[in-house]
């Protein structure tokens, strides 16, 4: 085994063996061991409680993320290519990505309601600014010499557009996609705990409010670890169709 | 000296030869910089031009026209009897910082104009292989560029310029980017391509030992206005192997006297 | 872009924005967007109210606390794990995990284990904050140039001088950075703290106008914190501008 991932595993230990001892202490007496919460988090998958709750949790936050990804890196695209369209419509998303959008979130679910629409509005408004300025940024600074290669070589408009300015610009919009996934993520975990108990959040809240930590600990445990998941694959995905991108733009 | 031309001094001047490139009174203006002023130049079929002269000369800016990158202000540029009005399948181009897809293989790389061009997959695939054999980058097919030297990057664009089979070749200063030794290799491989391909070759440099070594025809360009200054035709032997170009006397002669002449103008 | 020849600024499409604003708004389309010269209006009366100082100041202690905390803390981290290979390895899973994990949901815990106070939200502003902080402030110094190192010793430096003379600006163009983007962070971790555990500052003045429906108030308060945000972010980016002329070429 390499030593980097030897040094992961050491570090995970290490964090779980703290945790175990701090919750041993106790630090608190709502801070439960780690082997507690490993324990509930076990029980709660066994009888289905936690595949229910993420079953609910994970609905807006899929939708929301996929149309978050496809509509922004759309709007991203023209944005990087059209002037007119950036000076149109990018201060908007500098202004919501500085924002502190949680703020509106009530304002959401008053106009809304508490189903879906609003907590998908609530991951989208949350996912997609970065998705945009990050897209738009890339795709504007695609190195100048390779699209004029691409004209030497007799490349159309489209071709230039398909077979060099996005690849050179998908690092950046992956990166991209990574923030406004894990932005997404808050949104959805916000509105459930915030307003509408269902889902994972709901799980954390009233788990909570009896006073049940390990159950507690162990939902929001698994809600990071999927993040970590997810975004994790989420890089996997890049690297795959992306092959070239580690690494990359060394061409001068 | 002006160096607006008629056919016959055309003729005179390339020695009898055929020209596959004309450009006729080309100017360029950026606002308010007149990069190139009322250029007129003919380039020999079948023989290896080189423009060359300090930096800010239009060198460059020309060699873009002649490739359809950049639109003259004034004047046209013909190619083997067709007017220029962009990019073209008659034109190839070597660009001095390579200009490789950072994400794609040296195979794709290489293929990438006859990908443009329409040519199909297993095709394509196939001639790029016979070029990226020829510049000697045989086993190295589905490396990235930035597992490669700088050298071997410069090789993978010669090989996708040569692989759209073009009559003309153009190449914007391509050794620059690389060390003295794959340079002086470079020099060598380039004669010996003049040599085997019926192509026309218009090269750009700044050196001046590199102009005369490889070239049958030098185009002196001086800026300020940028302006053809001389027009050499180096009579080298050539065939006595490569290393003994650097010491034949009428090789040395030339460097000394461009060298002497252009003095006055490096910055 | 250009309109007619003249350069038009950066963020001039606001105003049209703006116009569209106040036509809708003045349409009565929705009652939830009031129009904007009736927002701006509140906007100058809710300033002065003390309900609104009191906000202000909550938030901008927490605020100011929770900055303080992550940048105290994680620019020598994220320094200390530029330079430790050991460290950087054991840290660095733990950091990108933190960066991206939704941290909203770590705050129950932090309810849990320190009450409903101010001490909570301020908690959790550092913590939306501080790994981006850590993260280039190791990204800074990982990439300072070897040659300056190796300079610094040649030229006997002594630890601390090298630190304060060289390190220390060679990495600063990234660190500002990220303290640039880690403020931005903090402040949406300050509302969310607000809004979550317990109802102070901004968070409460949100409560308040949303469950009372008074729009105009809503969307002044909201328009005042953006330009807090902005106005923040914007004087460490021309921080970041004065360090730049040589941050390209290091």
């Amino acid at each position: 085994m390499d030593r980097a991932l030897v040094l992961k595993i050491v570090s995970a230990l290490a964090l779980f063996g703290a945790w175990e001892i701090a919750g041993r202490i106790p630090v608190s007496y709502s801070f439960p061991t780690f082997v507690e919460s490993m324990a509930a988090l076990w029980t709660m998958s066994v009888n289905g409680t936690l595949w229910a709750a993420y079953g609910e949790t994970l609905q807006p936050l899929v939708v929301g993320v996929a149309i978050s990804a496809f509509l922004g890196i759309g709007v991203g695209l023209w944005a990087g290519l059209s002037k007119v369209f950036d000076w149109l419509f990018s201060p908007i998303f500098i202004v919501m990505q500085a924002a502190p959008l949680a703020a509106l979130i009530p304002l959401l679910v008053l106009a809304y309601g508490i189903g879906l629409t609003s907590k998908v509005l609530v991951v989208c408004i949350m996912a997609m600014p970065v998705i945009v300025l990050n897209t738009a940024s890339a795709v504007r600074n695609t190195p100048e010499n390779l699209k004029e290669m691409g004209k030497a070589y007799l490349a159309s408009d489209p071709a230039i557009l398909l077979k060099i300015v996005i690849p050179a610009a998908s690092p950046v919009i992956f990166a991209g996609l990574r923030l406004g996934v894990s932005a997404g993520f808050i949104g959805a975990i916000l509105a459930e705990l915030k307003i509408t108990p269902t889902g994972v959040g709901d799980i954390i809240t009233f788990s909570r409010s009896i006073a049940d930590y390990p159950s507690m600990y162990a939902a929001i445990f698994s809600i990071i670890l999927l993040a970590v998941l997810f975004l994790n694959l989420l890089e996997k995905t890049e690297s795959i169709l992306f092959k070239g991108n580690q690494r990359g733009y060394v061409s001068d | 000296m002006a160096m607006s031309q008629t056919k016959s001094d055309v003729v005179e001047l390339t020695g009898g030869l055929e020209s596959a490139v004309s450009t006729r009174n080309i100017s360029k203006n950026y606002g308010d910089v007149e990069a190139l002023r009322d250029l007129s130049l003919e380039f020999p079929k079948g023989q290896l031009t080189s423009l060359l002269g300090p930096s800010g000369c239009g060198k460059t800016t020309l060699l873009k026209i002649i490739a359809g990158l950049l639109e003259p202000t004034s004047g046209e540029v013909e190619v083997n009897g067709q007017m220029v009005t962009g990019p073209g399948k008659d034109r190839a181009f070597v660009f001095q910082d390579f200009a490789l897809l950072p994400w794609a293989s040296v195979i794709r790389n290489v293929a990438f104009g006859l990908e443009m061009r329409g040519v199909a997959k297993s095709e394509r695939e196939d001639i790029a292989k016979r070029y990226v054999d020829q510049v000697g980058l045989s086993g190295f097919e589905n490396a990235y560029p930035h597992e490669l030297s700088g050298g071997m990057r410069q090789r993978v664009g010669l090989a996708r310029a040569l692989s759209v089979d073009a009559e003309v070749l153009l190449m914007d200063e391509p050794f620059s980017a690389v060390d003295e030794q794959t340079r002086r290799k470079f020099q060598e491989d380039l004669l010996a391509l003049v040599e085997n391909e019926n192509k026309t070759f218009i090269f750009v440099t700044h050196s001046i030992e590199e102009a005369v070594y490889v070239s049958d025809q030098i185009a002196i360009l001086l800026p300020r206005p940028s302006r053809v200054h001389e027009i050499i035709r180096p009579s080298i032997n050539r065939q006595n192997g490569a290393d003994s170009i650097r010491r034949d006397p009428e090789y040395l002669d030339i460097v000394d006297a461009i060298w002497a002449s252009l003095r006055s103008y490096v910055e | 872009m250009t309109l007619f020849g003249y350069r038009l600024p950066g963020m001039s499409s606001l105003l049209i924005w703006g116009l569209l604003w106040e036509i809708v708004g003045q349409a009565d389309l929705t009652f939830f967007i009031p129009p904007l010269s009736e927002v701006i209006g509140t906007l100058f009366q809710v300033i002065q109210t003390a309900a609104f100082q009191k906000a202000l100041y909550e938030t901008a202690y927490a605020f100011i606390a929770g900055v303080l905390c992550a940048t105290c803390i994680g620019i020598p981290v994220g320094i200390l794990m530029g330079k430790s290979r050991l460290l950087d390895e054991l840290l660095l899973p733990w950091v990108n995990v933190f960066l991206s994990a939704p941290l909203t949901a770590l705050v129950p815990v932090l309810m849990v284990l320190f009450g409903f106070g101010m001490k909570s939200i301020i908690i959790t502003t550092t913590l939306f904050g501080i790994w981006i902080i850590i993260l280039n402030a190791r990204a800074g110094v990982k990439q300072i140039n070897r040659s300056l190192v190796e300079m610094a010793h040649s030229f006997g430096a002594k630890p601390w001088d090298a630190f304060t003379k060289i390190y220390f600006w060679a990495a600063l163009p990234e660190i500002l950075g990220g303290v640039r983007i880690g403020v931005i962070r903090a402040v949406k971790g300050v509302i969310i703290g607000q809004l979550l555990i317990s109802i102070v500052g901004f968070g409460a003045l949100f409560e308040l106008y949303s469950a009372n429906f008074l729009m105009g108030h809503f969307w002044a308060v909201l328009i005042v914190l953006f330009a807090l945000a902005f106005t923040i972010s914007e004087f460490l980016a021309y921080l970041e501008r004065r360090v730049a002329y040589y941050a390209a070429k290091r």
